[in-house]
């Protein structure tokens, strides 16, 4: 991945280029100050200080397989972490991804254990039943012009309630019932949720996923026309209209990005637990967010990046596993947590400011 | 709105794909193990119904949304509520302040009892008062068994933590615990905290408290496995709720630990886990008891001025241990969910 692509874009147009030099007034930076102006580079630094951090303050991290713990939770934060960056990018929240991890891992359970059929079918079904979530999603963002925050509000409280009517009226139960025994769960569990032993440690294979689709959401944003549609219509929505940017379909289709990524996560749950809690996943969204945000996409929209949150869910997961590891007084946990990411995100911000003054 | 056909072609997509889903089923893609066919038709137990004169009885509760536990009380009040000829009109919220605003509704509906949790006593008192100065009997289950009698409510029904606290710590001092680290799942809840604080004072051996949370199960697996990996002299987890134990046992293994599992509370899957010896022990408060005493009181206080514990013990539901000598005797009623 190249941290030196500058990702400006140009609006409609072919992917950008290089600048052409030697114009004379504008003399080029130094690559250091080029590299800090960087949205990602900032939590880069952030998350190298927490993990240094906390090698220091913790020795039993400083082993393989305590890594593979801390990159484990950073992948199930990071995997989410991401659609929901590239939505924020394109202008727009989603406040129900959250419980629609849930709502997707509940629904390919109970299909597959109420009709008692090969949990494949499940898994389908619930992939499409996410990518319809998202897809109604957008469609009401664009099509009333409400806030997405409102919208997304309003399906976070259906797919909590839902979540919680349906689990009981079809199993009569709050949790599903476990699925673990039935055709085609060991294959679903190799591909959603198995672990790969690499020199004596475990790797869980989330974290592969995480980093490939950091890699293919990097290449998409920086390289493809979507890609600049996407920071088009974050940026100013009418002028990527006027330049003839499908407005409509990029940021439907973003959503329906976090629907993917809602039912890959859902899958997660689903096939590394056996059952799911129908109450489960309220709360994750903002964590979501937050991990885009100090990855540094901007809240606004129109600027961010797709490596940006890898750090940012690197670094949630490594305060969140460090300060156990550290086995520090556990009252202060949520303090500690807040702390550290309020540290991390001000040293962003440092870096940032320091960057661009001149 | 805009509804030209060629947007809701579109719409039928999702349609499509669930009965293209459903013919897939039909075409013989069913699984030969587990599911719903593998299950046994079990009724439920069924003991003829009170020809007394119908009554309404509210129960209100601080269960947030799709826990287990309290689906299980609920089933309880259901079942004493069916046998009694009482319509049960169910309400929870976590928030103390609306769990109060839940019981004025139950008042300004003039029920003929109340059945009420006491997570936050001090939310509840005003409202107590207005329910008795109303008349209405109002009885207390699961948490608040210091504080019922204070408040004026006729008989309680429930744990007290502490005291299931303290059986699980001499439980854990029998089977040869040294150091145990007590798992709570929600920062500042006090029952769960009294447990944990139980289990220390009995506890011969050391224990520690982890924070996890409850509502990101791929971070409770971490936050435990990590923990593990802190502190390899642990030897056991104690977990505070069915769900947890169940992770914490991948967590055991995760982190290459040689420690065990108990915890408190039950489900299906947990029965299982003991069967198989995953799960050491659990400690049953048997809430289906909980929710089916408290409503029952009421129709017994109501038909014939019956005070269950005499309105001045509580009556105990729990610590009931379960492990391997009685979990088969435990899981098929586990299996239906009602233990």
């Amino acid at each position: 991945m190249s941290m030196t692509q500058q990702a400006e874009p140009a609006v409609g147009g072919p992917p950008a280029s290089a600048p052409k030099e030697t114009d004379g007034r504008t003399a080029r930076r130094p690559l250091a100050l080029r590299l800090l102006a960087r949205p990602e580079v900032g939590v880069f630094l952030g998350a190298v200080a927490v993990l240094i951090f906390f090698l220091i303050a913790a020795p039993s991290l400083r082993q393989g397989s305590s890594m593979a713990t801390v990159l484990y939770q950073s992948s199930t934060i990071g995997i989410m972490a991401l659609p929901v960056a590239l939505l924020m990018i394109g202008g727009e929240f989603d406040l129900s991804s959250g419980v629609a991890v849930i709502t997707s891992a509940l629904t390919a359970s109970m299909l597959s254990y109420q009709l008692t059929v090969n949990v494949w079918t499940g898994v389908i079904v619930a992939l499409v039943a996410s990518l319809a979530i998202g897809a109604f999603n957008g469609w009401m963002v664009v099509k009333t012009g409400l806030p997405s925050f409102l919208v997304t509000l309003g399906t976070f409280l259906i797919l909590q309630g839902v979540n919680l009517a349906v689990t009981k009226w079809v199993t009569g139960n709050v949790a599903t019932d476990d699925i673990s025994n039935m055709d085609g769960f060991d294959q679903a569990k190799k591909i959603f949720a198995s672990s790969v032993d690499i020199g004596g440690v475990e790797v869980k294979i989330t974290i592969f996923y995480w980093l490939a689709f950091a890699a293919l959401a990097t290449w998409v944003l920086l390289r493809t026309k979507y890609g600049n549609w996407i920071f088009a219509v974050g940026g100013n929505k009418d002028s990527a209209r006027a330049v003839g940017v499908p407005v409509n379909f990029t940021k439907i289709t973003l959503f329906m990005l976090v629907g993917f990524g809602a039912w890959f996560m859902g899958m997660h749950n689903l096939f590394s637990f056996n059952t799911v809690q129908s109450g489960e996943g309220v709360g994750q969204e903002l964590i979501y967010i937050a991990a885009a945000v100090i990855g540094g996409c901007l809240l606004t929209g129109g600027s961010g990046s797709a490596i940006g949150p890898v750090f940012g869910a690197f670094m949630f997961g490594m305060v969140n596993q460090g300060i156990v590891f550290a086995g520090w007084n556990p009252d202060w946990f949520k303090a500690f947590l807040g702390v550290m990411l309020l540290g991390a995100v001000l040293i962003n911000l440092w870096v940032q400011r320091t960057a661009t003054r001149r | 709105m805009d509804r030209s056909s060629h947007s809701r072609s579109r719409r039928l997509a999702p349609v499509v794909a669930v009965a293209a889903a459903a013919a897939l089923t039909l075409a013989g893609c069913s699984s030969s193990s587990g599911g719903k066919k593998s299950e046994e038709g079990g009724s439920n137990a069924s003991a003829g119904k009170a020809n007394t004169p119908r009554m309404t009885v509210a129960l209100v509760t601080h269960q947030s949304p799709g826990d287990t536990f309290w689906d299980i009380v609920r089933k309880g009040a259901e079942a004493a509520a069916a046998k009694d000829n009482i319509k049960l009109v169910y309400s929870a919220d976590p928030n103390a302040g609306s769990q109060a605003n839940l019981v004025q509704n139950a008042v300004d509906q003039k029920v003929d009892g109340i059945a009420l949790t006491l997570a936050k006593p001090d939310a509840m008192k005003d409202v107590i008062k207005k329910a008795t100065a109303a008349k209405i009997p109002v009885v207390g289950l699961n948490s608040g068994v210091s504080d019922w009698k204070k408040l004026g409510l006729l008989q309680f029904f429930g744990q007290d933590e502490g005291v299931a606290g303290e059986a699980f710590g001499k439980k854990l001092n029998e089977v040869g615990a040294k150091k145990a680290v007590c798992v709570i799942q929600e920062q500042g809840n006090i029952g769960l905290t009294q447990r944990c604080d139980g289990v220390k004072k009995t506890f011969s051996g050391t224990t520690e408290t982890l924070y996890v949370n409850g509502t990101d199960m791929p971070s409770v697996k971490s936050t435990i496995t990590a923990k593990l990996k802190q502190d390899s002299s642990i030897d056991y987890v104690v977990t505070l709720g069915a769900p947890i134990a169940l992770t914490a046992v991948q967590s055991v293994g995760d982190a290459g630990s040689k420690a065990k599992v108990a915890t408190f509370d039950l489900n299906n899957q947990l029965t299982s886990a003991i069967k198989k010896g995953d799960i050491q022990f659990a400690v049953d408060q048997q809430p289906y008891l909980q929710g089916y005493l408290a409503v029952d009181s009421l129709w017994l206080y109501k038909n014939n001025g019956n005070y269950s514990g005499g309105g001045e013990q509580p009556v105990l539901t729990g610590p009931a241990f379960v492990d391997k000598s009685n979990v088969d005797q435990v899981a098929q009623f586990a299996a239906k969910g009602t233990r």
